[in-house]
């Protein structure tokens, strides 16, 4: 199979054996996304995040369905968390997209998060590249169920929408730092159970305390997954959120801070996974004596630098 | 490259809503380090295939309590046949009598489970028959 080729047509056997090929850090993806690259960036990336049974994948499962309904066709990345003691996983995702299966339109992957803390595992961002090329017109993450914290998807998606749902602590948890600041569109799922109005409200005066007025302010959106109610709602005003975005420049600058961070990150990961491994024993030496309190950690660092500053001018 | 994770699809073909077995397995294999898609209940051949496909699976675990099992399972395995898959190891479980076990084996399916297998004798004949 030229795994090239097939994944430009479409086929879900190449994207599928690309994906995995991607999670196996292999020789072969780094070849593959070389290839594929030019053909990237046409797709719409829309991140879904929340806490952990606040209806993500409902949500998913539901929008994906209306804009199916619009003849977009959809790829969708679910991620779970990885056990960080045996590394395996329980990928539960896929129960409420049942009905996506055997849509032609549709690719759904399950990946867990092997290691990766942010929400996201390192596969999915190469992995929606994939699905960019496949001729997706958009593609969903949704990640692990998060905390306060985990929040890598606002460096792979171009909206990210912040499902949120009553009952789950006061009004100071909105006001927070972390997770309440980078929805650019907030849902409040299970809209039918007591408390909703008043997250919404929440919701809705942390969004007036924001500084800058002038600046756009995103829609507060109520749903209930199960019964498919409000996800109209949500289509038009991710359309809405995104012609905004692309008017005013936000989705350029995203894209362009992500390709920079991507070439850290690969840099990073390449020559300085590659210089730790060479000075493996230095650095363990190193640590001993830090440990027996001979040398401090900063110190230790400068002798390091110099001597990457020598690999680098030399 | 790192060592590829063995990724299996649990999925449940059928009426019957017992899902409790299928759940044992999946956490079973999840502690054993493998990465389990798990689908949930009422699934067609044709979704099980189509699921393993996209997920890119390693093996396919069928669990059935319904006794539709010597309809379903060869319908899972011609269905793969047709998509012109042959490197998923395809297991099942679940209350099938002892007489019909060799003609699933002999439609492909590599291995049955019966009630009161422990789980770590499932764990061991994955790790040590899937195509790598």
């Amino acid at each position: 199979m030229d795994i090239y080729k097939s994944v430009i047509g479409g086929d879900k056997r190449a994207i599928a054996r690309f994906i995995s090929l991607i999670e196996q850090r292999s020789e072969e993806a780094i070849n593959l996304l070389k290839k594929i690259h030019s053909r990237t960036g046409n797709a719409i990336i829309i991140g879904i995040t929340g806490p952990p049974g606040g209806g993500k994948s409902s949500i998913v499962n539901q929008l994906a369905k209306k804009l199916r309904s619009k003849n977009k066709k959809v790829g969708i990345i679910a991620i779970d968390p990885s056990s960080p003691f045996s590394g395996g996983a329980l990928l539960g995702d896929r129960i409420r997209m049942q009905e996506l299966t055997m849509d032609e339109g549709v690719f759904i992957r399950s990946m867990g998060t092997r290691g990766a803390l942010g929400g996201l595992s390192k596969a999915s961002y190469d992995s929606a590249k994939v699905l960019d090329a496949s001729g997706m017109d958009f593609i969903i993450i949704e990640t692990v169920g998060v905390g306060q914290s985990e929040v890598d998807i606002v460096k792979l998606a171009d909206i990210v929408v912040l499902v949120q749902v009553p009952g789950l602590g006061d009004d100071v948890q909105a006001i927070k730092a972390g997770i309440m600041e980078i929805g650019d569109i907030f849902v409040v799922n299970k809209a039918d159970k007591e408390g909703a109005e008043r997250l919404v409200k929440e919701i809705e005066m942390t969004l007036d305390l924001n500084p800058n007025k002038n600046e756009f302010r995103p829609p507060v959106i109520k749903t209930v997954a199960t019964t498919g109610e409000g996800i109209d709602d949500l289509f038009v005003n991710i359309t809405r959120v995104w012609e905004h975005f692309v008017k005013f420049d936000i989705i350029r600058k995203r894209r362009l801070a992500r390709a920079k961070q991507e070439l850290i990150d690969i840099v990073k990961e390449n020559y300085f996974d590659d210089f730790f491994q060479r000075y493996s024993e230095k650095i363990q030496d190193m640590a001993e004596q830090i440990y027996q309190r001979k040398m401090d950690p900063y110190s230790a660092s400068e002798i390091i630098i110099q001597d990457i500053r020598k690999v680098f001018f030399n | 490259m790192i060592a590829k994770k063995i990724r299996v699809l649990i999925a449940k073909p059928g009426l019957d809503g017992h899902d409790r077995g299928a759940k044992v397995i999946a956490r079973a294999l999840r502690d054993a380090g493998m990465e389990v898609v798990y689908t949930g209940l009422r699934q067609t051949p044709e979704q099980i295939v189509e699921a393993a496909i996209q997920e890119d699976v390693d093996v396919i675990g069928l669990s059935i309590l319904s006794g539709a099992h010597n309809f379903l399972f060869p319908r899972v395995m011609e269905l793969l046949k047709e998509r012109g898959v042959d490197d998923i190891l395809v297991i099942g479980g679940g209350i099938i009598p002892d007489e019909d076990i060799p003609g699933l084996k002999e439609v492909g399916i590599a291995e049955v489970f019966t009630p009161g297998t422990p789980t770590s004798k499932i764990v061991e004949f994955i790790t040590s028959n899937v195509n790598k």
